[in-house]
């Protein structure tokens, strides 16, 4: 009779209960990053960045008069992982919109599940185009590869006055094939030569066969358009052949790892990337304040500015919607025009991403020093 | 010319790392007849037990250098040992595939052990020993290389010395010939047994920093590769039998090496199994492998 009793009353226990934490309930946003595993420097970055953008709304008052939660899940750098979690976190957590990823691949993953769901995703810094390609909801606040190659291969034959360069691409991540394929067309157009083209796995440790091979090709640069542990690696084994010309590669590169695992061998590389620290505009230097503040005195790369600006844009569409709800939602972030973030002004296209600025960086005494500013 | 010597160069080198490993399945195998797939793993503790000690010594020094050398070899022959008494040796009279399910427990739960202890992000190798670039005509040779092939030989030498020459490598070679007869002979084959995990994992341990010394960065999983090629390399040479091991992990590294350098780089692994299928093929008992010559 109690049990009946207890049976009876729950439902109407739990309907109040939920009735009143309507009024309360926070917004849910998912973040899926790599936050351990081979490019956890990427995850950790990024979500740094979210996760102080979020604190951040959160003290102003959060939007629509609720707060912000922030439900972040580690794909351990694996491929498959991000599946997995990107659909625990839409039907297990219900969140509003995804936050993710750094690396195109697992972008690439995620994708299509956000759009079959009608979830809006905001990919901080995947610059491989075929990630909003995947649907009218994904989105990106940071510039393509095909701006990305076309910079590099102009700063590779303006400044750094190379005429043949070799190209050493990893051939199972999809970034690293889209940044090579426009480097070579820009670079082939404006008169360089790409005189051998080599390429590696990811995960390899290996490079002095294809580095031998490329000495022999007599060249006097290196595009390398992959991750900042390949890329240390690389460099390191390219130093130790005495390869000493410029190895230069794409904003896979920006990590403290590079110049860890690479150390001295770093000198004389370069690569683009989408903001620097060293800016003296008042939006990065406060940005950079409040980061170091916020986590020991860290200063924050190009992901941590990108996963901050990507949690602003997403704030800025809830505003503007007025709602959470996918489709609305949707249509605000696809209208979102000269948003003033960190990485500059972020005006979605119709292709749903954003056209900014690149910088160079070098690496100099063990440090990373910005070179040039490459607008589009 | 100066490129394919480069590339043989790059090549021995790496097939020498290879070889070490090769020769710990080799072993294991030659005395319990099954694989142990957590000999893999045990190079990667090796590599992190040398990542820690080489923060206790002077970076780039030889005495520092092949004091971690040892360290490594030391711990993780005594982690070889710990694992055949904990994990295989209450097996003994177990069927094979049931030691090699637990082969692969063991390994699992050294890898993400390893995770929990060490993260799963990679690190970065010190530089132990010191380094330096010698120049031969057009192929360079780094030092690092120079330590890889040197501390290989040397150790494959002493290995030969003590299955050859000394009583307890008798005593291997007995066990692996017929356990039971080594019994009534008054061989101990538990202690045998022991000495030899002991005596691979010590090789994987040198394996782990030589590997990490040349490509510094290493993480819990850097083992899984290496062991898989090494296993071939075992195979291909006939396991069981010790030259036989390092000659497969030559010739692996070697062909990896070129196959990476020409325009088939993406097919590197394939055309490396693609020749261990040929090999097995036409020597199904692998190069210098017999069907019943003495196994250690």
């Amino acid at each position: 009779m109690i049990k009946a009793l207890r049976l009876l009353l729950l439902p109407a226990l739990l309907a109040a209960a939920t009735g009143a934490a309507l009024a309360q309930n926070p917004i849910k946003v998912g973040e899926f990053a790599s936050l351990t595993g081979k490019e956890a420097a990427f995850g950790q970055s990024s979500h740094k960045g979210t996760l102080l953008a979020i604190e951040e709304l959160n003290a102003t008052g959060g939007a629509l008069g609720r707060q912000f939660e922030l439900i972040t899940e580690d794909n351990q750098s694996k491929q498959g992982e991000s599946a997995t979690i990107v659909k625990k976190l839409i039907s297990r957590d219900q969140v509003v919109a995804l936050l993710g990823e750094v690396a195109s691949g697992r972008s690439l993953e995620a994708a299509p599940i956000a759009q079959n769901y009608k979830i809006p995703m905001i990919s901080p810094s995947s610059t491989n185009p075929r990630v909003t390609e995947m649907g009218s909801y994904i989105f990106r606040v940071c510039f393509i590869d095909p701006f990305q190659g076309t910079a590099m291969a102009k700063f590779a034959q303006k400044s750094l006055h190379l005429k043949k360069v070799a190209l050493l691409t990893s051939v199972s991540s999809p970034y690293s094939v889209g940044l090579a394929k426009y480097f070579k067309e820009t670079f082939a157009a404006i008169g360089g030569e790409i005189t051998i083209e080599q390429k590696y796995s990811e995960g390899d440790k290996d490079f002095k066969a294809q580095l031998t091979a490329i000495k022999a090709a007599g060249v006097d640069g290196i595009f390398v358009p992959g991750y900042y542990t390949e890329a240390a690696l690389i460099s390191k084994q390219a130093r130790e052949l005495e390869l000493t010309f410029p190895i230069f590669g794409g904003d896979g590169w920006e990590a403290p790892q590079l110049i860890e695992i690479g150390g001295k061998a770093m000198k004389g590389t370069y690569y683009s990337t989408h903001y620097s620290p060293e800016n003296s505009s008042p939006a990065v230097q406060n940005f950079v304040k409040k980061f170091r503040a916020r986590f020991a005195g860290e200063t924050p790369d190009a992901m941590a500015a990108l996963g901050y600006d990507s949690a602003m844009v997403l704030a800025d569409a809830i505003k503007r919607a007025g709602t959470t709800e996918g489709p609305k939602l949707r249509t605000a972030i696809a209208a979102t025009k000269g948003y003033d973030g960190v990485t500059g002004k972020t005006t979605i296209d119709s292709h749903r991403n954003a056209t900014k600025a690149a910088v160079v960086i070098t690496v100099k005494d063990g440090a990373f020093k910005f070179v040039e500013s490459i607008t589009p | 010319m100066s490129e394919f010597l480069q590339q043989l160069l790059n090549g021995l080198s790496l097939g020498a790392i290879y070889a070490l490993i090769a020769l710990g399945y080799t072993m294991v195998y030659g005395v319990l007849r099954f694989i142990n797939f957590a000999h893999s793993d045990v190079f990667m503790v090796g590599a992190f037990i040398g990542y820690y000690m080489g923060k206790l010594v002077p970076e780039g020094t030889l005495w520092g250098g092949l004091a971690v050398l040892g360290a490594a070899m030391i711990g993780c022959a005594l982690l070889g040992m710990t694992i055949e008494r904990l994990a295989y040796r209450p097996l003994r009279s177990a069927p094979t595939l049931n030691v090699l399910i637990t082969a692969i427990g063991v390994s699992l739960l050294l890898e993400y052990t390893g995770q929990v202890f060490f993260g799963a992000a990679p690190r970065n190798f010190p530089a132990i020993f010191p380094v330096r670039n010698f120049s031969l005509g057009n192929v360079i040779i780094s030092s690092n290389q120079v330590i890889v092939i040197v501390v290989s030989v040397v150790l494959m030498v002493v290995l030969q010395l003590i299955v050859y020459r000394t009583k307890i490598g008798t005593a291997m070679r007995a066990v692996s010939l017929n356990p039971k007869a080594a019994i009534l002979m008054g061989v101990n084959n538990d202690v045998v047994i022991s000495f030899t995990f002991g005596l691979g994992s010590a090789l994987a341990a040198a394996g782990g920093i030589l590997y990490a010394l040349n490509y510094p960065s290493i993480d819990p999983l850097m083992g899984v590769m290496p062991g898989l090629k090494a296993f071939v390399a075992a195979i291909l040479g006939g396991i069981g039998n010790i030259p036989g091991a390092a000659l497969g992990g030559l010739i692996l590294g070697t062909v990896e090496t070129f196959v990476s350098g020409s325009q088939f780089s993406t097919y590197k692994d394939a055309i490396a199994f693609a020749i261990l299928i040929i090999i097995l093929l036409f020597r199904p008992a692998g190069l210098l492998g017999k069907f019943t010559v003495e196994k250690v």
